[in-house]
């Protein structure tokens, strides 16, 4: 089942509906490749809170995703990974280095904000 | 007297049947009576025993049950086999060290899922197939 993407503002928010396969995960990530230009949006927020297990696999897609986004100007925080979620990830060493994560889509925003803001007055 | 379905076997052809393999196995170990917590670590270890069978051997079967013991004066718990007659594993130690993959993948799959679970066997034959066997107890 494809993820839908809403545009709000200059940001892209994409908001995962039920547990995805591995083919949903790389369709994402080009979708968002895509549409980063398309709308020429600074910012993606990636909604994660219905996904009950995020494995390797979709930790590496999750990276990929936001490693390439920084590549095409745009920042990346993955929101709403639940208590349990996180729990399992730890336990098999997966982590989210260097990618912004946010407790839900508000705090989510909020770092965009924060983010993007920050690059307007470094001149960037 | 409550029936349970206690015994659930997923063929593995397709990376949608890592999916529905760890979905009933989240359902068996809810059933079963694990908390949220484990019944997510199952349902994870389920996930990359799953994706190893795609990967190396394209297709396989996870069986899934409850399981007794009589030690500590009984436990019960869930036990998943995952098998498959793929090409088989040739260095068991090297694919269960942490970050070692044949593929690009990060090398976590198998050593991960020992790590989530209480207890972890791997068999394995050259040209004969992997059967993994893991247990989980309820705390």
């Amino acid at each position: 089942m494809p993820v839908p993407i809403l545009k709000q503002g200059g940001y892209l928010i994409a908001s995962i509906q039920s547990v995805l396969s591995d083919s949903d995960l790389v369709e994402l990530r080009d979708s968002l490749g895509e549409r980063v230009g398309t709308y020429r949006a600074r910012g993606v927020i990636i909604d994660v809170t219905v996904l009950d297990v995020i494995d390797s696999f979709a930790t590496r897609t999750l990276r990929t995703i936001a490693h390439m986004l920084k590549l095409r100007g745009a920042e990346t925080v993955i929101v709403g990974i639940q208590p349990d979620v996180a729990f399992a990830m730890v336990q098999l060493g997966l982590t989210l280095e260097g990618i912004g994560t946010a407790l839900d889509l508000e705090e989510g925003l909020a770092h965009l904000d924060s983010r993007t803001k920050r690059h307007a007055v470094d001149g960037n | 007297m409550l029936s349970m379905e206690t015994e659930t076997l997923t063929v593995i052809n397709a990376s949608v049947d890592i999916v529905t393999a760890r979905q009933r196995g989240r359902a068996l170990a809810l059933e079963l009576g694990f908390n949220g917590a484990d019944v997510t670590l199952i349902a994870a270890a389920i996930s990359e025993v799953a994706r190893n069978i795609v990967d190396h051997a394209q297709k396989g079967e996870i069986l899934m049950s409850a399981v007794n013991s009589d030690l500590e004066g009984g436990r019960n718990g869930i036990q998943i086999i995952a098998r498959d007659e793929g090409p088989g594993i040739r260095d068991v130690a090297q694919a269960m060290q942490y970050g070692y993959s044949t593929r690009k993948g990060l090398g976590v799959g198998l050593p991960g899922a020992k790590w989530l679970m209480d207890e972890f066997d791997i068999a394995s034959e050259m040209g004969r197939g992997t059967t993994i066997t893991m247990k989980k107890w309820r705390r």
